[in-house]
C-alpha cells in the first residue's frame, strides 16, 4: 500500500466513529469599524504608522511630485518600477528607472535603491497592504530585496476595513504578499528591530481620489 | 545543529535543573510576561474574539472529521496549480523524500524557513547525513543553530538566550558557516540583527532550494500560507528555483474564506500584533514569479494515531501560536528544553506524547508537566482543552502500569518549585478562577482515574487546594 493510501486509510479509521462536526457558525463580525470611508482611511493611516511604516497623503495630482520628493530625500539614484505602473507616477523623479524583468537576478535587485509599486488592497484594522503581482505590483521579489519600498494605495477604492472584507477581493491563484509595516524581528530579548531581511523602510502613500463627481 | 531529543531526562528531572538557572529564568519571565500582556491588549481590540475562537475551533474540528476528503481535494488543487504532492507516513519517509528532491536538483545546500514540522522530523540532521547543509534563516533559529542548541519556544526559539550570549555565539561561530560577524560587534539588538542580515543575505541570493513548512493549506484552492515577521520566509519562498514544503496533514483548512478567521486570531495570539509584518500565500507555481518547482510533502508522523483518540484529537486543532506557553506558570519556570520536544509548554505536554506515544520516560512524564490551572485553555485561539487532554493522557500512562505512580510522585516533587514561587502559583490560580465560570471544566478522564487503585484522584480544582489535600 502506498503511503498515500495508508495515511488516508488511517484517517478514515480514526474518525469512523466520530460524531459529525456541525457546520461552522460564522457569527463573528465582518468588520469592527464604522462604514465611513474617511474614518477607515484614518484608521489605515494610524495602524500603518503604528507599525512604523512612513505614511503620506496626497491627491492624485500631487502624487508625481510627492514620489519625486520621497525618492530624492532618500538619495535614490535608481528606482525600480514594475510593468504596468501608471506612467505619470514617476514623471517628476530624476532617479534612473529600471524595469523588472524575469531575467534580472537577485543580485541586480539588491543593487537597486528603491522600488515603487501599487497594491491590490489595503486593510485598515490591521494596517496591511496586499500585493498580488498584477499590473503595477511586479513579482514578489521586487518588494523584498531592495531596502526601500514605496507603496501607493488608492483611496477609497483599494481600502477595506477588515480581513474578512479583504479576502473575497483577492484571487488565491495569484501569489499574495501581505505587508504590515517593515520587516521586523523581536527575537533578541523581545526588542523590536526593523528590517532584518525585507526592506528596512516602508513608505505608504495614500492617494485620496476625493468625492467622485461622476 | 540542533541536538537530539533521544535520551532526554524526564520532565521533572529536566525542570529541576532549569529552575536553578537564574539567567534562563529571568529571560523567560521577562519574555513570557511581556508577550502575555501585549496579547491581552491585542485580543481585547476585537469585540468578537469569542466568536472567532469558536469558529476557529469548528473549522478545525470539521476539517479533522473529514480530513481524508480535504487531503484528497488539496492534492488535486495543488497538482492542478503545477505543484507535486508527496505523502510521508513517518519522519524517515519525509526525510528521504526531501533529501531525494534536493539531490535531484544537484544542490548541496538549502535555505530554510522556520518550521516546527521539519524540526519534529529532524530534517536538518537527516540532510546533513546525506551531505546537504541546511541553513536556518529565522533569526532565532539561526541563534539556535549557530549555538548548537535546541529551540525552547515555538515562536521565539532562542527565548532562553540574552543579548550577551547571542553576541558571543555570533562572534564565535558565524565564520564557520559563511560571512563572519562584523569586527567589534556589540550586544545591541539592532547590531545583532544587522549581522544576521549580512550573514544570511549572501545565502539567500545564491540559494537554489528553499524548504518551508506552512501555517495553513487551503484544500479548495491548493494555497499554502506562511506567516512571519522578518522577511526570511519571503526570501526562501520566492528566490530559490525549487521550493519544498513539509506540512503536517492537520494544517489543512477547507476554504479560502476560513483564512479570515485564522489571520485574525493567529497574529494576535502569537506575537500580539494586529497582523504580523509578512504573510505569503502561493498556489502551485506562477510563471516567472517565484520557484519553478514546488513540492508539498504531506506529513503524518503520528497525527493519524492522535486523530484516533477521541479526547486527544483536539490537539490537532493547534495553530502553533504559542499563547499557551506564555501563560503557563510551569513553562515559565521550567523553560522549553525541559519538555524534551520541539513542542514545549502546555501544547507540547499533550502533543508530543500523542505523536510519539508514551513509552519513553520523557513522554510518559509530560502529561504531569502541568498544574492543571487552565490558563492555557483560556488563551487558546482554537479552544483546545489542554487540561482535559492532560488528565486523559495521565490515565493512559497510568494504564501502562508501574510507571504512572512513580511519575506522579516525581511530578509532585517537581511541583515543589512552583510552590516555592508564590507569584507563579498566584498567576496560575488567578487564571484558573477567572476561567472557571466561563468554561465547563469537563474532565471526563477523572472518573476512570478514580477507579484506578494506583493513583490518587486529581480533582478539577485549583492547584493550591489540590496540593493542600495531597501533600500530607
Ligand atoms: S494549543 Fe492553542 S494556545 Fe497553544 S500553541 Fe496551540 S493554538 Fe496556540
Amino acid at each position: 500500500m502506498s503511503s498515500r493510501d495508508q495515511i488516508l486509510a488511517r484517517v478514515r479509521a480514526a474518525v469512523a466513529d466520530a460524531p459529525e462536526a456541525p457546520e461552522v457558525s460564522r457569527d463573528y463580525l465582518t468588520t469592527h469599524t464604522a462604514d465611513d470611508p474617511a474614518a477607515v482611511l484614518d484608521l489605515l493611516h494610524e495602524n500603518l504608522a503604528d507599525y512604523r511604516a512612513l505614511v503620506h497623503r496626497t491627491r492624485p495630482e500631487g502624487l508625481p511630485a510627492l514620489l519625486a520628493r520621497l525618492l530624492a530625500e532618500r538619495g535614490a539614484t535608481t528606482v525600480l518600477a514594475p510593468a504596468g505602473l501608471p506612467a505619470g507616477w514617476l514623471a517628476e523623479s530624476t532617479a534612473t528607472r529600471t524595469d523588472d524583468t524575469p531575467a534580472s537576478t537577485a543580485q541586480e535587485l539588491d543593487a537597486v535603491d528603491s522600488v515603487v509599486t501599487g497594491c491590490a488592497v489595503a486593510i485598515a484594522e490591521t494596517g496591511t497592504i496586499v500585493l498580488d503581482g498584477s499590473a503595477g505590483q511586479g513579482r514578489r521579489r521586487i518588494t523584498l530585496v531592495p531596502d526601500h519600498h514605496i507603496c501607493v494605495v488608492r483611496a477609497p477604492e483599494q481600502v477595506v476595513a477588515s480581513v474578512p472584507q479583504a479576502l473575497p477581493r483577492l484571487d488565491p491563484a495569484r501569489p499574495l504578499t501581505w505587508i504590515s509595516g517593515p520587516s521586523a524581528t523581536s527575537d533578541i530579548e523581545l526588542d523590536r528591530v526593523e528590517g532584518v531581511h525585507g526592506p528596512r523602510t516602508l513608505e505608504v502613500v495614500l492617494v485620496e481620489e476625493g468625492t467622485s463627481t461622476e | 545543529m540542533s541536538g537530539t531529543y533521544l535520551g532526554m531526562p524526564s520532565f521533572p528531572e529536566a525542570a529541576r535543573e532549569a529552575v536553578h538557572n537564574e539567567t534562563l529564568r529571568e529571560n523567560l519571565r521577562h519574555a513570557t510576561h511581556t508577550i502575555r500582556d501585549k496579547r491581552a491588549k491585542a485580543v481585547a481590540e476585537l469585540a468578537d474574539w469569542a466568536q472567532l475562537r469558536e469558529a476557529g475551533r469548528q473549522i478545525k474540528d470539521r476539517t479533522l472529521r473529514h480530513l481524508d476528503e480535504y487531503l484528497v481535494q488539496l492534492e488535486k488543487s495543488v497538482t492542478a496549480a503545477g505543484g507535486t504532492v508527496h505523502w510521508a507516513a513517518d519522519a524517515d519517509e519525509a526525510n528521504r523524500i526531501v533529501a531525494g528532491l534536493v539531490k535531484a536538483t544537484g544542490e548541496r545546500e538549502v535555505v530554510k524557513v522556520k518550521s516546527m514540522a521539519t524540526q519534529e522530523i529532524g530534517l536538518n540532521e537527516a540532510l546533513e547525513a546525506e551531505g546537504i547543509t541546511a541553513y536556518e534563516t529565522d533569526l532565532a533559529e539561526l541563534i539556535v543553530q549557530l549555538g548548537e542548541d535546541r529551540p525552547s519556544h515555538i515562536l521565539v526559539p532562542a527565548i532562553h538566550r540574552n543579548r550577551g550570549e547571542i553576541r558571543e555565539i555570533f562572534a564565535r561561530t558565524m565564520s564557520e558557516w559563511g560571512r563572519p560577524a562584523p569586527e567589534g560587534l556589540t550586544d545591541s539588538p539592532a547590531e545583532l540583527a544587522e549581522a544576521a542580515r549580512l550573514h544570511l543575505r549572501e545565502k539567500f541570493l545564491r540559494a537554489k532550494v528553499g524548504i518551508s513548512g506552512a501555517n495553513f493549506m487551503v484544500a479548495e484552492t491548493g494555497t499554502l500560507v506562511v506567516v512571519e515577521s522578518e522577511g526570511n520566509g519571503r526570501m526562501c519562498l520566492t528566490l530559490p528555483e525549487t521550493l519544498i514544503s513539509v506540512v503536517g496533514i492537520e494544517k489543512t483548512v477547507p476554504t479560502w474564506q476560513d483564512l479570515e478567521v485564522f489571520l485574525q486570531t493567529l497574529p494576535r495570539s502569537s506575537t500580539a500584533e494586529r497582523m504580523n509584518p509578512y504573510t505569503s500565500t502561493w498556489t502551485g507555481t506562477t510563471e516567472a514569479d517565484g520557484p519553478r518547482d514546488f513540492h508539498l510533502v504531506l506529513l503524518d508522523n503520528g497525527r493519524t494515531a492522535t486523530l484516533a483518540d477521541e479526547v486527544g484529537r483536539q490537539a490537532l486543532r493547534c495553530i502553533r501560536c504559542s499563547a499557551c506557553l506564555n501563560v503557563c506558570p510551569v513553562y515559565e519556570r521550567a523553560g522549553g528544553h525541559a519538555y524534551g520536544s520541539v513542542y514545549p509548554g502546555p501544547i507540547g505536554a499533550i502533543l508530543s506524547p500523542q505523536l510519539r506515544g508514551t513509552e519513553s520516560e520523557i513522554d510518559a512524564s509530560l502529561p504531569y508537566a502541568s498544574s492543571l490551572c487552565g490558563a492555557c485553555y483560556d488563551v487558546c485561539p482554537v479552544a483546545i482543552d489542554i487540561p482535559e487532554v492532560l488528565v486523559h493522557l495521565r490515565e493512559r500512562v497510568a494504564g501502562q502500569g508501574g510507571k504512572g505512580h512513580r511519575l506522579e510522585k516525581a511530578a509532585i516533587k517537581a511541583a515543589g518549585w512552583v510552590l516555592n514561587h508564590p507569584a507563579a502559583l498566584a498567576a496560575g490560580e488567578k487564571a484558573a478562577s477567572k476561567t472557571r465560570g466561563l468554561h465547563p471544566r469537563r474532565l471526563p478522564g477523572a472518573a476512570a482515574w478514580t477507579d484506578s487503585r494506583d493513583l490518587p484522584e486529581v480533582p478539577p480544582e485549583p492547584f493550591r487546594d489540590w496540593w493542600k489535600k495531597n501533600r500530607t
